[in-house]
């Protein structure tokens, strides 16, 4: 269990002001969703979060500032559009996730092997443990890269863009698994741009746009027509939770 | 997995290969005085063959192929570019420069240990000019950007040492110390190679956790826990001291760098610490083996090893490549 804060968080990137004064409290046992246009910010934010780029404000765990081997254990990452850049087997590539837990020079621990086989259970990949990860389809691709980020198990896991160039099933398995993750007691944050997905199964969707936080809450309160018209300048269809873009305003 | 039979194959070549090292060269001695000659007794001329002449020689074979080898393994690893090899981030070239001024001032004849001091000296200075320009970046671009550059730069110099040569004799001894050789290197080479050598290897197999992450790109790795900058420092440090004594005391042999890690990768499991220690034992064994070829092979003038590994190199690469392309 873990709580993330963030303070005042701001990024510069190259001069422009991409996350601007966010403050947020993250608290565990929930799934957080991260909307917004293209280029609002909402990557930069988890980054920053991660400690990844440089950033303004202060961001803490539990209370205190982490180091970065401390926020490797405690937070998961799965970045959007992950590369594989070797083609290893996949149960080679999920390991990769125990890496924060091993001593210098020391090898997989029983331990280790037991969260690895875990994490491979929970996504349904254990019998594409063999395959090499760079030839799997790309739901099965997912499902590994999101094993892999299972495999830390953190307390936390930061999901960015994770249901990208899957087909709807696919959407659907991986908002199922973000949310017993976070059923399990985990705090999931997910970058997401599907607003039907977002709303039934988020418990609290933060809404960037041009680097500020515009919205912040339950799905029913946030997503309602103004705001969608305001951050994306579209008009939706709405019926039983079904949220469907429809028009540009602009 | 890696193959099972492995390491005991690299184990049997380079065994194999260094006592044929030791066994053959251009006077033949029968197996029984080798052995008498090594036990301590027997012929004083055999004795100072073998371990004065041939010992360094296949010593210093082994130790620069098997830095080479890993350099080229370290570097594709982080640089997740299997085309990268030691030299192209300009150590090589460095101490190639560093050990070309040596012989254009003649600084080389007033002291055997000039050469190779100068040689690492070249490396650490490329190393610096490296770090200016590419230090505070973390994308592996901007570092193979940079290391063409300096790379570039000491190969200008070279070759203005070459046009400037004030006769062609001088020219001379630069060109063919630029081929690459072992011929003639004393036990003190060994001795200016081996800590360069040691501390190159550590650096490099050090970061083996490091370059497995990065499989999963700077971001991945990063939120794996591992301190980027810390790994760049320590990986450029280890191929500038690794590859810079290496290439200070034989010359710039190229190619064993780039090939040997391609030879390795498919027999493990393709992670990149997993082709780091074999490609140590492969490139050393390559090594003595060309160096074999070299006092093997009957020519008018002495043949040399950087010749024989660059002929060696392009078939091996391109079967590689044809099963590549198949692959895909």
């Amino acid at each position: 269990m873990v709580t993330i804060a963030a303070d005042h968080l701001a990024v510069t990137l190259g001069g422009r002001r991409v996350v601007e004064d966010v403050s947020v409290h993250l608290a565990p046992r929930q799934l957080v969703g991260i909307l917004g246009p293209n280029g609002a910010g909402k990557s930069t934010f988890v980054r920053a979060l991660l400690g990844l780029i440089r950033h303004g404000g202060t961001v803490t765990i539990d209370g205190e500032r982490p180091d970065r081997a401390t926020i490797a254990r405690q937070i998961a990452y799965l970045p959007q559009g992950q590369t594989l850049h070797w083609p290893l087997s996949v149960e080679r590539l999920v390991a990769l996730g125990r890496l924060p837990h091993l001593t210098p020079w020391s090898r997989l621990s029983a331990r280790d092997h037991e969260a690895i086989t875990r994490a491979m259970a929970r996504t349904d990949v254990t019998m594409l443990a063999d395959r090499i990860a760079t030839e799997l389809s790309g739901g099965e691709r997912a499902r590994v890269l999101l094993a892999r980020a299972l495999a830390v198990e953190a307390s936390a896991l930061v999901a960015d863009e994770p249901l990208a160039s899957l087909d709807p099933a696919h959407q659907i398995e991986g908002m199922e698994l973000l949310r017993a993750e976070a059923d399990a007691g985990g705090l999931v944050i997910a970058v997401l741009h599907d607003l039907t997905l977002a709303a039934r199964f988020c418990d609290r969707l933060l809404v960037f746009a041009q680097g500020r936080l515009v919205a912040d809450g339950a799905p029913a309160t946030v997503l309602t027509p103004e705001l969608l018209a305001s951050v994306y300048g579209i008009t939706a269809l709405r019926a039983d939770g079904l949220i469907v873009p429809f028009d540009r305003l602009r | 997995m890696t193959r099972r039979w492995l390491w005991p194959l690299l184990i049997a070549t380079v065994l194999i290969a260094a006592v044929l090292g030791i066994a053959v060269g251009t006077t033949t001695i029968p197996p029984a005085r080798i052995a008498a000659a090594l036990t301590g007794h027997g012929d004083p001329i055999d004795r100072a063959i073998l371990l004065d002449l041939r010992l360094p020689r296949v010593l210093l074979g082994f130790l620069v192929g098997a830095m080479l080898g890993v350099g080229g393994a370290a570097l594709q690893g982080y640089l997740r570019n299997p085309l990268a090899e030691p030299s192209v981030l300009g150590a090589s070239n460095g101490a190639a420069l560093g050990a070309v001024i040596a012989l254009y001032f003649g600084l080389a004849q007033r002291h055997d240990a000039m050469l190779p001091l100068l040689g690492i000296a070249g490396a650490l200075a490329a190393l610096g000019m490296l770090f200016l320009l590419a230090g505070r970046s973390e994308s592996p671009l901007t570092l193979i950007l940079a290391g063409i550059a300096v790379s570039t730069l000491a190969g200008a110099g070279i070759s203005l040492a070459l046009n400037l040569s004030p006769n062609p004799f001088a020219a001379m001894e630069i060109a063919t110390w630029l081929l690459g050789s072992l011929e003639d290197r004393s036990i003190r080479h060994v001795a200016l190679a081996l800590p360069c050598v040691a501390i190159g290897l550590l650096l490099l197999t050090g970061q083996s956790r490091a370059l497995d992450a990065l499989t999963l790109g700077e971001d991945g790795a990063a939120a794996l826990g591992i301190d980027l900058r810390r790994v760049r420092w320590r990986l450029l440090l280890g191929v500038a001291i690794g590859v810079g004594g290496a290439v200070a005391v034989s010359g710039a042999i190229g190619f064993v760098g780039l090939i040997v890690p391609h030879l390795i990768r498919p027999l493990t499991d393709r992670r990149p610490s997993a082709v780091l220690w074999p490609s140590a034992l492969a490139g050393g064994a390559l090594l003595l083996l060309a160096d074999l070829a070299v006092r093997l092979i009957p020519t008018s003038s002495e043949l040399k090893l950087g010749v024989v590994t660059a002929f060696l190199g392009v078939p091996v690469f391109l079967v590689h490549l044809m099963r590549e392309r198949r692959l895909w």
